[in-house]
């Protein structure tokens, strides 16, 4: 038996060598003796295991259980790792990360508080199905259950939120397990895995190099839908006179961006995105309707609303876009197009369920459709209502700056490519709303699970992956407050992102609702003890500025924007400014309020 | 101050008369009523290992899932083992569950049975001893065993379906049960028709005739 498991490694470490030296030279060079992958303990097959997989950045903090694996990466120059300053920063910066290479992103905390301080970045990271890795270091296996220091029962607690968890228990296999959890993260849904990694397995002496990563046989995603049920949906899309489509975040993490685009203008398709959907049809195209939900335009849910046929793609029809379900698109067939069968029908009955790539099943859909749907009224429809619906707002020389005009000062001032990151709130509202996305993996921000204080890792993530491109980051005071001590990882890597600071001393949105729900009692919502955040970023080495004048913010935000590294950009806005339109929750999208008196 | 945006108020817009059911159908002729609850069975081929029970638990419990009872037990091969769940849900809420548990890394198939699957559950009750005859007699009428007989308590084991077990124990009542253990129902397709599509292409795969 084991001679048979041996000769299984055997064939594995061949197959690994020949690619390892084709794809590193460098280091096949450097070694001089043996281009041969060798380890000696767990940690190192954990570690050969994120070479094997093309890893280039993990994002980590160090702490006792997780030492051994921090000390198999010391000598490997591979792999970049960026110390973190907490470990939420580190799986939000991976979540980034993960969302603009496709690839997983990597994480990295010891056991116990390292592991639960994870857990808000892998749940974010779930609701919004970003693929993440997250390694945790462990007790000795057998201290486990002993209530040992920092121990904590990392795989139960997780489990939740997590796509799959991991308990390696075997130094032998711990680099497969490692593989499996990464091939995992990425296939299919995207979606945080974890490895729990005990020290003793970690420190325990093992020559077994993994293998590629691989999955379980039976775990096989399909990539098109069936025929029959592609033909029947594209009947019902070309037989509608109202169609609509409805591209979500499946769509920019299927990189179907480009099918989605040219199938939307072959047949001439008004498009609405839901917002993790934002930036995978181009809102400045005369189709795009922008995105729809609570606080989505006016136009975008009034479509919504009435279209007679909704070909959603990549969504999972949260409460936030739907309203209430009785009242969403109460007249519409939906076509939805999902690779995760569970989400059909889930939220909302799917008419024509399609499982399958959101690429290819638009591609496919693209091949069965006949005439292009006679929606000539449809469309002069939707453009009536983009213009009873603008999306404009007033700049009263008695108020404060209004932070919608700081988030259309700084679009105008990056390229295309800049990419937007975001806290949660009403800020990230502003900046869903005033931006304008006009290509996928723009947007990165807290989705499903809202999570204030995402941004500014999420900026340090997306930075370290896209180094050439803009970073901008859209923040409130409550919400950077949250996470505000990662700007001294920036620093030190010199990451040169903009922090915007749309300032209102307060948690807005939590203030907007007591306004509108709670009698105006603003209990715990206003921030006026906040720091002077300019001050903060230059004691933590990053440059400050402050503003709270129109005629000062273009030069203010060029000023950020141009300085070579970390800068936060502190603008006091209107502190009685509020996000509209507005959905109240459960309610009917197409009765979205324009003003307070509405709701 | 807050003035928010232009455009027709809500009551001045046209709003769509249609509706969707709570469960989001679309209420139209074509679609019919609501999806009234039922009880059925799912049974699920597991990997035999630490953790899948909390994993399928756990499901069921986020997911808010109405569940009346789960059983787990190994197969004849020893990496897997069957789970098998009573449920009461709706069409949809059916599919849900059967959709999620699919998604679960170690949960190999999944299939709701037909109603004419079979199906089992065991009951061990334990009542007062002063009437043996009675007692005997009423365990024969469901052909049930006698597992511990003494002079204050009896053990009886009964063996049928949900709806025998729920009658047995009505019949028991009157020597007044002190303690009752319920497995919670077992089941397996009826007759050729596999449970899982998985032990299906197994056997394909794995069986080799012997001795021919």
């Amino acid at each position: 038996m084991s001679d048979h498991v041996s000769t299984v490694h055997t064939d594995e470490q061949t197959t690994t060598t020949t690619t390892t030296s084709s794809t590193a030279p460098a280091d096949a060079e450097s070694e001089g003796d043996s281009d041969a992958p060798t380890v000696t303990n767990g940690a190192e097959a954990v570690v050969a295991a994120l070479r094997n997989a093309g890893v280039e950045h993990l994002f980590g903090v160090q702490g006792g259980a997780i030492m051994p694996v921090y000390d198999a990466l010391y000598a490997e120059r591979g792999l970049t790792h960026v110390t973190m300053a907490h470990e939420q920063g580190a799986a939000h910066a991976a979540d980034a990360y993960g969302q603009l290479t496709g690839e997983p992103g990597v994480c990295m905390a010891t056991s116990g508080p390292g592991a639960t301080n994870l857990t808000t970045g892998l749940a974010d990271a779930d609701m919004d199905s970003d693929p993440v890795i997250a390694l945790t270091g462990q007790v000795p296996t057998g201290l486990v259950g002993h209530d040992a220091f920092q121990e904590t029962d990392t795989v139960g607690v997780t489990r939740p939120v997590t796509k799959s968890n991991y308990f390696a228990d075997d130094s032998e296999t711990v680099g497969d397990v490692v593989g499996e959890a990464y091939a995992l993260a990425r296939e299919g849904r995207p979606g945080p895995t974890l490895v729990d990694l005990p020290k003793d397995v970690t420190n325990g002496e093992t020559d077994s190099v993994p293998g590629d990563p691989t999955l379980p046989e039976y775990h096989d995603i399909p990539q098109t839908a069936e025929g029959s049920a592609v033909e029947e949906a594209a009947r019902a899309l070309s037989g509608a006179t109202r169609p609509l489509i409805l591209s979500g975040g499946g769509v920019v993490k299927g990189n179907a961006s480009e099918e989605l685009r040219e199938f939307a203008l072959e047949h001439r398709i008004p498009v609405v995105t839901t917002m993790p959907g934002i930036g995978s049809f181009p809102e400045d195209h005369e189709l795009a309707l922008e995105w729809a939900g609570m606080h989505g335009t006016g136009y975008a849910n009034m479509a919504i609303s009435h279209c007679d046929c909704l070909l959603a793609i990549g969504t999972r029809f949260d409460d936030r876009l739907t309203g209430g379900i009785e009242t969403f698109a109460p007249e519409a067939e939906i076509i939805h197009v999902d690779i995760d069968p569970s989400e059909i029908s889930k939220n909302v009955h799917a008419d024509y369920p399609l499982v399958g790539d959101a690429a290819r099943v638009i591609e496919q859909l693209q091949a069965a459709m006949g005439e292009e749907p006679s929606a000539h009224q449809w469309r002069e429809q939707c453009q009536t209502w983009k213009e009873a619906y603008p999306m404009t707002y007033a700049t009263p020389e008695d108020e404060p700056l209004k932070p919608q005009f700081v988030v259309e000062a700084m679009d105008e001032l990056t390229p295309d490519d800049a990419i937007v990151t975001t806290g949660v709130g009403q800020h990230q509202m502003w900046a869903a709303q005033y931006w304008t996305y006009t290509r996928p993996n723009a947007w990165i921000s807290s989705h499903g699970l809202g999570t204030m204080g995402y941004g500014l890792p999420a900026a340090i993530g997306a930075k370290v992956a896209a180094p050439d491109r803009d970073v901008v980051c859209f923040d409130g005071d409550g919400s950077l407050l949250m996470t505000i001590e990662e700007l001294s990882v920036a620093v030190r890597e010199g990451l040169d992102i903009t922090v915007i600071v749309l300032n209102n001393e307060a948690i807005g949105m939590v203030r907007q609702w007591q306004d509108a729900f709670f009698g105006q009692r603003r209990m715990a919502s206003e921030y006026p003890w906040g720091p002077d955040f300019a001050t903060l970023a230059e004691a933590f080495g990053a440059k400050g500025f402050t503003v709270r004048e129109y005629e000062n913010v273009p030069d203010t935000l060029e000023a950020a924007r141009e300085y070579d590294g970390p800068s936060v950009v502190d603008a006091f806005i209107d502190p009685e400014e509020n996000v509209y339109p507005m959905v109240s929750s459960g309610g009917n999208n197409a009765e979205f309020a324009l003003s307070e008196d509405q709701l | 101050m807050s003035q928010g945006l232009d455009g027709p108020r809500p009551e001045a817009r046209e709003t769509p008369e249609g509706r969707r059911s709570p469960q989001g159908i679309r209420l139209d002729p074509k679609n019919g009523a609501e999806h009234e609850p039922r009880r059925t069975v799912i049974s699920a081929l597991v990997q035999h290992e630490p953790g899948v029970l909390s994993k399928v638990s756990g499901l069921v419990s986020r997911r808010q899932f109405n569940i009346e009872s789960l059983t787990v037990g190994s197969t004849t091969n020893p990496e897997t083992a069957r789970i098998t769940l009573v449920i009461e849900e709706s069409t949809p809420g059916i599919r849900q569950v059967e959709t999620q548990l699919e998604k679960l890394l170690p949960v190999i198939s999944v299939r709701e049975l037909n109603n004419d699957a079979v199906r089992r559950e065991l009951v061990v009750l334990k009542v007062h001893g002063e009437k043996p005859d009675e007692v005997h007699a009423i365990t024969e009428m469901y052909g049930g065993t006698i597992l511990d007989a003494g002079p204050r308590t009896i053990s009886v084991e009964i063996t049928g379906d949900e709806q025998k077990i729920d009658d047995a124990i009505d019949a028991f009542a009157q020597f007044d049960i002190r303690e009752i253990a319920r497995t919670g129902q077992t089941a397996l397709a009826r007759g050729e028709e596999w449970t899982t599509h998985a032990e299906e292409e197994r056997y394909e795969r794995t069986t080799t005739v012997p001795n021919e």
